[in-house]
């Protein structure tokens, strides 16, 4: 079973990337993203990630992406328009990222050390109790330094979103 | 039911990776910056499978922590990104990445 | 006894005048100068009292200076008989010509600075005199060069008076090269630079082996005497540096500064004892020299010039002096030399501040009735400088010519002959001055008091100076081994009175005699006129080559292009070219850079995992 749900959902999770990046609207790339999102919490979801499943629903799908769409909405980003500028991107791109992969898909199957095999349910950690225990008492300094950096990115949006003042 | 083999821990990495490539590659070739900017986001959900999974092979909690961490600061930086996208989208009156290119020499 | 008293006064009046007498009056300035030099004097007395008799050097040692190797060198001072009679020519003569300068430099501009470079000069002078090792000396010797650069070309607004500092300045260091040699020699024999030292050094050293060294050395040394002291083939710096004030002319080229060198010989006469064969050099271009520069000395119509080649060819004596071994009778007719010589442009000074500048011959005539204090101790010099019997130059020049008449004759002959020279264009130059009709447009006057004074005491000591008996005083240090001869006294008396005679009979009974000889000898007055164009030689031979070489090769050639093209210029064109390369990467597209990193996250992913494989 958790194989089947592996499979489909890895493979949704894949043809969505494949989407965003060869969609031509953006409005059509974001919301592949959020397929994308959504995949990803099942698969969090088999591997014992209760709660970060959960806030990848609800802080990824439901604030981030929707702020993409607010603002794809209100600057009426329409459909691509090709320029010859960055031809070495262009060029280059390609080989180095099948390079990329390449490299990756070697040291995963060859470098890492033999792992376990995945089975919904063998591991029950990941609890929102246990993600509060570590965060209050290994994690505290990040999670205090995170909070003051919401605080400032709050704050810098807010100053940089503003209408000018005449 | 069908009875498959379950999934080894490294099918869990390889996905991981394929996305994170893709969102190199939407990096590399959309030419609006919203989509580059969502490709970003792409990448960090990779990396966010990549902690999870080492989490789940270790049976310690702190992989779930990053990833923790690594949402937070994914969404204040959306935010605050998109309010640049804004931003440059006033001044400039274009989308396109390769009109923004004055921070050269 | 505190011998570092003596030159510190001298080196406080230059510091004085020469920083802060911009905004003193000229009165504060002849103080501090003036009596700088009066405190050394009436300090170098007390002190000669005190060590009198003096049969021993006393040397004072107050700090290592130089401390390298083997080589020890101190700031020491020593004062023997020698150094005492040095002492007393270089303050005593030294503060007459300070009082003189005061009168003569009255309505010049830089006042101060005159002042302040004249007692530096003292300074330097002293050091040299006093020290006791030879690289003190040089520094007292580089010193006085530099004074006489910075004196010659006082009046540095003129472009004659630039060329003629450069020229005493740089033929000085031609011969400094051949000194810094000889000293560089010692230091290698002798692993020390100090006179005592090396003096015992010498006496034990075996003649024949060390025959060649020390002649190298002496030699060597020598070679600075002859740029310092104006012999051939150096001497081309001094009727130049005649564009100095005359007070600078009188100080320091007669009676101090040119005879540094032949105060050196003497100094170390026991290098030079062992080494005959220079000393035989010293001789013969002391005496080629004498006679040369009084040929021309016959032709100049420069009062200045006649007195500064008079300056080379006495020089010249004094060398033949040392250099035949008689070195008290050189020191001896060094120290008459300075009075006379000194009285001589001193009253030629006068003269020409009488006339308001004019120094050609020519233009003069007469001035014996409106100067007549500078027409009497003028001619009080001459006689001394001729040789006449009584006077100071007669016991001086004859200790020398005595000595050449034992050492070998031919030398006696010769120099008698020249001394016959030597009074007889100063006595042209004196009846040009004095006798005859006036001859210029000037309203002659006589000179200050503070002019004429220095002129009278140095008159009295160019009289009575030769009964100084500096060879007896000298003994200890040089051995009396010339005894007086009578036949050649007389002889070269002769000669003097005979110059005296031909120079009354050519420019005071019968003008016109001289002007037909002059055309008689058609070709050859010109060319002894024009100094026999050696400057000119010296100019084509050495001079221009220099320049041309300096320009083409290594102004166009080397510092041009290769160091500006090539090396300067060239790193910045590499530099440039790398740059605008590299600029390429800065595009300001943001996928570029995208790729760049991913290219370089590639590369490092990659690195990290050999680097893991590995462990």
């Amino acid at each position: 079973m958790d194989t089947i749900l592996f499979i489909i959902f890895a493979v949704v999770a894949i043809v969505c990337a494949f989407n965003l990046v060869l969609q031509k609207h953006p409005i059509s790339s974001a919301l592949s993203l959020i397929g994308v999102m959504g995949s990803l919490a099942v698969l969090y979801l088999l591997l014992g990630a209760e709660f970060i499943a959960m806030a990848q629903m609800i802080v990824y799908g439901g604030a981030v992406m929707v702020l993409f769409i607010f603002v794809i909405m209100l600057l009426n980003a329409g459909t691509e328009k090709s320029s010859g500028k960055s031809w070495f991107a262009q060029i280059a791109g390609l080989p180095l990222l099948l390079a990329f992969v390449a490299l990756l898909g070697v040291l995963i199957r060859g470098v890492l050390p033999p792992m376990r095999t995945v089975r919904f349910g063998s591991w029950v950690g990941g609890t929102a109790q246990r993600i509060g225990l570590m965060l209050f008492t290994q994690y505290l300094l990040p999670f205090e330094v995170i909070s003051i950096l919401i605080l400032i990115a709050i704050l810098g949006a807010v100053v940089l979103a503003r209408k000018e003042i005449e | 039911m069908l009875h498959l083999p379950p999934v080894p821990l490294s099918w869990y990495l390889i996905l991981s990776a394929i996305l994170f490539t893709l969102g190199v590659a939407g990096f590399l070739y959309r030419k609006s910056v919203i989509t580059v900017f969502m490709s970003i986001e792409l990448m960090l959900n990779a990396v966010n499978l990549s902690f999870v999974s080492f989490s789940y092979e270790l049976r310690r909690i702190d992989g779930h922590i990053y990833s923790f961490f690594v949402m937070v600061v994914a969404a204040a930086e959306a935010a605050v990104g998109l309010a640049i996208i804004l931003t440059v989208f006033r001044n400039r009156g274009t989308l396109q990445i390769d009109e923004i290119d004055s921070m050269k020499l | 006894m505190n011998f570092w008293l003596i030159p510190l006064f001298p080196l406080i009046g230059f510091l004085l005048n020469g920083l802060f007498g911009k905004r003193l009056s000229k009165s504060a300035v002849n103080v501090i100068g003036i009596g700088s030099i009066a405190v050394s004097f009436v300090y170098v007395v007390i002190v000669l009292s005190r060590l009198y008799p003096l049969d021993a050097a006393r040397s004072e040692h107050y700090f290592t200076w130089i401390q390298s190797g083997f080589l020890q060198v101190g700031f020491d001072l020593t004062v023997d008989r020698l150094t005492a009679v040095m002492l007393l020519i270089v303050t005593g003569v030294g503060l007459l010509i300070h009082i003189y300068a005061a009168g003569y430099m009255e309505h010049e501009g830089g006042y101060y600075r005159f002042f302040s470079y004249f007692n530096l000069f003292v300074f330097f002078m002293l050091l040299l005199v006093l020290a006791s090792n030879l690289l003190l000396m040089f520094v007292g010797w580089e010193g006085v060069g530099l004074c006489s650069y910075l004196l010659v070309g006082f009046y540095f607004t003129e472009d004659f008076a630039g060329k003629a500092a450069n020229k005493a300045f740089i033929v000085n260091r031609i011969g400094d090269f051949g000194f810094s040699l000889g000293i560089f020699l010692i230091v290698v024999t002798f692993k020390t630079l100090d006179f005592g030292k090396i003096a015992a050094s010498v006496a034990t050293m075996p003649v024949e082996a060390a025959a060649g060294t020390l002649t190298a050395i002496t030699l060597l040394l020598f070679v600075g005497a002859t740029g310092k002291s104006a012999q051939l083939p150096l001497y081309v710096w001094l009727p130049d540096a005649m564009a100095a004030p005359t007070p600078v002319s009188a100080l320091i080229h007669a009676a101090t500064m040119v005879t540094a060198g032949v105060y050196m010989i003497a100094r170390v006469s026991f290098l030079y004892s062992h080494a005959p064969l220079a000393m035989q050099v010293v001789a013969v271009i002391g005496l080629a020299t004498a006679v040369f520069a009084a040929t021309i000395g016959i032709t100049q119509n420069d009062i200045k010039r006649v007195f500064a080649y008079s300056t080379v060819s006495q020089l010249g004596y004094m060398f033949l002096g040392v250099g035949i071994g008689a070195y008290s009778a050189g020191i001896f007719h060094l120290m008459t030399h300075a009075f006379f010589k000194a009285l001589l442009f001193l009253g030629a000074g006068s003269v020409i501040h009488g006339l308001g500048g004019e120094q050609d011959l020519r233009h003069m005539g007469g001035l014996r009735k409106a100067m007549p204090i500078t027409f009497i101790t003028l001619g009080i010099a001459s006689l001394a400088i001729s040789g006449f019997p009584g006077f100071s130059g007669f016991y001086s020049k004859d200790a020398i010519l005595s000595a050449a008449y034992t050492h070998a004759p031919w030398m006696f002959w010769v120099g008698a002959f020249t001394a016959g020279m030597t009074a007889f264009y100063v006595f042209r130059a004196y009846f040009l001055a004095f006798f005859g009709t006036y001859r210029g447009h000037q309203h002659a006057h006589e000179s200050p008091l503070s002019m004429t004074l220095p002129l009278i005491v140095l008159a009295i000591l160019a009289a009575f100076g030769g009964f100084l008996n500096v060879p007896a005083w000298l003994s200890p240090l040089f051995p009396l081994a010339e005894h007086e001869n009578a036949t050649a006294m007389v002889i070269s008396a002769a000669f003097g009175i005979g110059g005296i005679v031909l120079a009354v009979v050519l420019y005071v009974v019968r003008p016109s005699l001289a002007e037909s000889l002059k055309t008689r000898a058609g070709s050859f007055y010109t060319l002894v006129l024009n100094k026999y164009y050696v400057d000119e030689f010296y100019s084509a031979a050495v001079v221009k080559p220099l320049e041309s070489l300096s320009r083409v090769v290594l102004w166009k050639g080397v510092d041009k292009a290769v160091i500006d093209t090539s090396l300067v210029n060239g790193s910045g064109r590499v530099v440039r070219g790398w740059g605008a390369l590299l600029r390429q990467l800065q595009s300001g597209s943001i996928r570029n850079y995208a790729t760049w990193v991913l290219a370089g996250s590639l590369l490092v992913i990659f690195v990290l995992g050999l680097v893991g494989d590995a462990r």
